[in-house]
């Protein structure tokens, strides 16, 4: 009786890495999915915080494409690991905050040592949905040996999508997979995918090649900079990165910045944190919950709660009464005339 | 058997999912691992992670503040 080959792939959620599964499946590979939690993941939930994204399903994408594909998943905190890779990616930055590279590297270099870790479990190579000119700074032709090399997955390493395209692995070469049902995409055009897609009966798909990834978003690398600039340090918890998905970011002063809540839904999150920040809300109005990054001084209480106020219904009052309660709850309470959409200075946005 | 409690407060997900998995990894087939949560995407989630893996939910109770979710270990 000949062997049943085993894949571990790394499953992103979107579509490519569903298909590449879907592929090796039809040639009889027994496949499990890997998905690596690095706190800069892109969830149906981070979007629900916000009201008007609650009718979006809160599903986290990698967990239903394993559904659909009827595959075990096994999800993996690297939150911690990560951090070394965002500040020090030896293949640099992408347009934005994102080392995709240095990232598909970890995330393959990962996967190489969860295999090994589970050698009982008899697994022979390694999956991804990688496509040639997909992405432009780590799917291209020169960076595939790159990431196959340097993660220590060399020819273990198979991207059915594209495989025709590239050197043959060693589960082609050894006849655990037929080549010749394996795919030759390249470049940005999603056709293809979309075509493979509807073949296998797949309709219902989360979408953009890198798209799960918020490094890859200028606004929000803008705002990680901005954090590591004010703290004079890269560090970061998962706090931090959690907090710059939500709110309007302003920061007045050198010495704080001010998280203020877009909607109820932000407003109830940000009251989740009010035990570890100095928090900001109006007493006479209704209005955001604003949360306190930095060192917020006696004599910036009053410019602080002037700016929150413009964001809730008093913004035309001539005078709001403001909560300002710091993280042990000692409460003061100021009255302001809230500032105006102009005084709110355009470079305070962060 | 046993039952186990984890504490999966303010955790957003996918934490309270990876939280769930890595208790149940140490847990015998049978046993019972209650998840307190805060998260709602765990609704969703929590099913769909102890479905694919040959688990169960076997109790769901919401209330205005928590979610505490049942899982039982399969086989």
């Amino acid at each position: 009786m000949t062997k049943q080959h085993k894949a571990v792939a790394l499953i992103s959620g979107g579509l490519d890495s569903m298909l590449a599964v879907r592929v090796l499946q039809e040639q009889g590979i027994e496949v499990e999915g890997i998905n690596f939690y690095t706190g800069f993941c892109v969830e149906g939930h981070t979007h629900a915080i916000r009201n008007h994204d609650k009718d979006k399903q809160k599903r986290n994408n990698a967990l239903w494409v394993a559904e659909q594909l009827g595959i075990k998943l096994h999800i993996v905190d690297v939150i911690e690991e990560y951090k070394d890779v965002l500040l020090n990616p030896k293949h640099g930055y992408g347009a934005n905050m994102n080392p995709c590279l240095d990232c598909k590297i970890f995330m393959v270099g990962k996967a190489v040592e969860w295999v090994k870790n589970h050698h009982k479990d008899g697994f022979d190579f390694i999956v991804t949905g990688e496509v040639i000119g997909q992405r432009p700074m780590s799917q291209r032709k020169h960076t595939m040996p790159i990431i196959s090399e340097e993660s220590g997955a060399d020819d273990l390493l198979l991207r059915p999508l594209c495989a025709k395209n590239l050197p043959e692995t060693k589960p082609e070469r050894e006849g655990w997979v037929d080549r010749e049902q394996l795919y030759d995409f390249h470049g940005r055009n999603r056709k293809p995918q979309i075509a493979l897609a509807k073949q296998f009966g797949l309709h219902d798909f989360a979408s953009p090649a890198g798209g799960c990834c918020f490094l890859t978003d200028k606004s929000y690398s803008d705002k990680l900079v901005d954090l590591w600039q004010a703290r004079n340090s890269r560090e970061y918890e998962l706090d931090d990165i959690m907090l710059l998905k939500v709110g309007r970011h302003i920061r007045p002063t050198e010495e704080f910045k001010l998280i203020i809540a877009r909607d109820a839904g932000e407003s109830k999150f940000l009251e989740g944190y009010r035990k570890q920040y100095t928090s900001i809300h109006a007493l006479s109005h209704s209005g955001p919950m604003a949360l306190v990054d930095g060192e917020l001084k006696q004599d910036q209480y009053p410019l602080a709660a002037a700016i929150v106020a413009r964001f809730g219904q008093g913004r035309s009052a001539d005078e709001v009464e403001i909560d300002i309660a710091t993280p042990d709850q000692q409460r003061q309470q100021v009255k302001t005339a809230p500032l105006s959409a102009e005084e709110v200075l355009q470079e305070w946005y962060v | 058997m046993s039952h186990q409690q984890l504490d999966a407060r303010r955790l957003l997900c996918p934490m309270p999912v990876i939280k769930t998995q890595n208790q149940v990894v140490q847990m015998q087939p049978g046993d019972e691992l209650e998840v307190i949560c805060t998260d709602p995407g765990a609704l969703n989630d929590i099913p769909a992670w102890a479905r694919i893996n040959g688990h169960s939910v076997i109790q769901t109770v919401q209330s205005e503040d928590e979610i505490r979710i049942t899982v039982r270990v399969g086989a």
